[in-house]
């Protein structure tokens, strides 16, 4: 099982990524945004939160057009697995692997905080070791958080039980409550909250394990 | 050669920040402001004088980059 894990000048928080990874038992190879090819064998590439190129122009806009942009969508229309979080989803919004648009924040502000996220569908291989409606503990820390996209588009995810996670108390005027989205394939996942940041109870809760213990677990038997 | 693009938020895409700024105009006693919308300017210089060249290139600009056309529209100007 490889996980490749890429650092845009300005990602943030791939190194925490690197490590939820390796704890759920992946092999872990670290990409810089100029690599034009993913290593060989990779099962799921991770976009790391973070402000990728300062979040110029628009938030994940600029990460979304370099040289491993490419790569990683070749990667996703091959059906591997790609899960961006925080920067990673905007960037996975920008790249048109996911519909919708990360606005700023219905109150303006940046939030910082531990929410309540409502695990919203367990069909797909990140929410397999979570039970259907479970509520988990993960943290947020964006500005631009605010998932909207067109009616159509909302009711598409809603038919097709592509919402993943939902706040059980919105935090920034997302459509629908959304915290996370996946691909029509379901092998695509983009999330405002830090999984990563919850998978030791060191450091302030495991809630995210599962996340990442299902994924490796189910690609393992794949 | 210089072209000029507006980025705004479609319609009907609420807008935060430009809701923020007419709150605040409200508070500076400016009364009559019934919505703001916020939106950017990019100015490019160009090399080559074939205008209407110089549009379709800029137009496909706003597609790949420019603008995030989910939630965003734009205008080009050559100027």
């Amino acid at each position: 099982m490889k996980a490749a894990v890429i650092t845009f000048p300005g990602s943030n928080c791939d190194r925490d990524l690197a490590v939820a990874f390796e704890r759920a038992g992946a092999q872990v190879l670290r990409v810089w945004h100029k690599d034009t090819e993913l290593p060989a064998g990779v099962d799921v590439v991770g976009i790391p939160g973070g402000f990728s190129f300062g979040d110029y122009l628009r938030c994940g806009a600029i990460a979304a057009q370099s040289p491993i942009g490419a790569a990683v969508k070749r990667h996703a229309a091959r059906g591997g697995h790609v899960l961006g979080i925080c920067n990673g989803f905007q960037v996975l919004t920008e790249m048109g692997l996911l519909p919708g648009a990360l606005m700023r924040n219905a109150g303006l502000k940046f939030i910082c905080k531990t929410v309540e996220l409502q695990v919203a569908t367990t069909d797909c291989a990140y929410t397999c070791g979570y039970a259907a409606g479970q509520v988990i503990k993960v943290p947020v820390a964006h500005h631009d958080g605010n998932y909207t996209a067109d009616a159509e588009t909302l009711a598409q995810l809603q038919a097709e039980d592509r919402v993943a996670f939902r706040y059980v108390a919105n935090p920034n005027g997302a459509m629908g409550d959304i915290a996370g989205v996946l691909s029509a394939n379901r092998r695509v996942l983009g999330m405002m909250p830090h999984p990563e940041r919850v998978v030791d109870a060191a450091t302030g809760g495991a809630d995210g394990a599962a996340l990442f213990a299902g994924l490796i677990g189910k690609m393992a038997l794949a | 050669m210089k072209a000029r693009v507006h980025v705004m938020l479609k319609d009907g895409v609420l807008d935060p920040q430009g809701e923020a700024v007419r709150h605040a105009l409200g508070t500076l006693g400016f009364a009559g402001v019934q919505g703001v919308r916020q939106g950017k300017v990019i100015e490019l210089d160009l090399v080559g004088s074939d205008k209407a060249a110089a549009e379709a290139e800029v137009r496909a600009m706003c597609e790949k980059l420019l603008a995030n056309t989910v939630i965003e529209k734009y205008s080009v100007e050559i100027v």
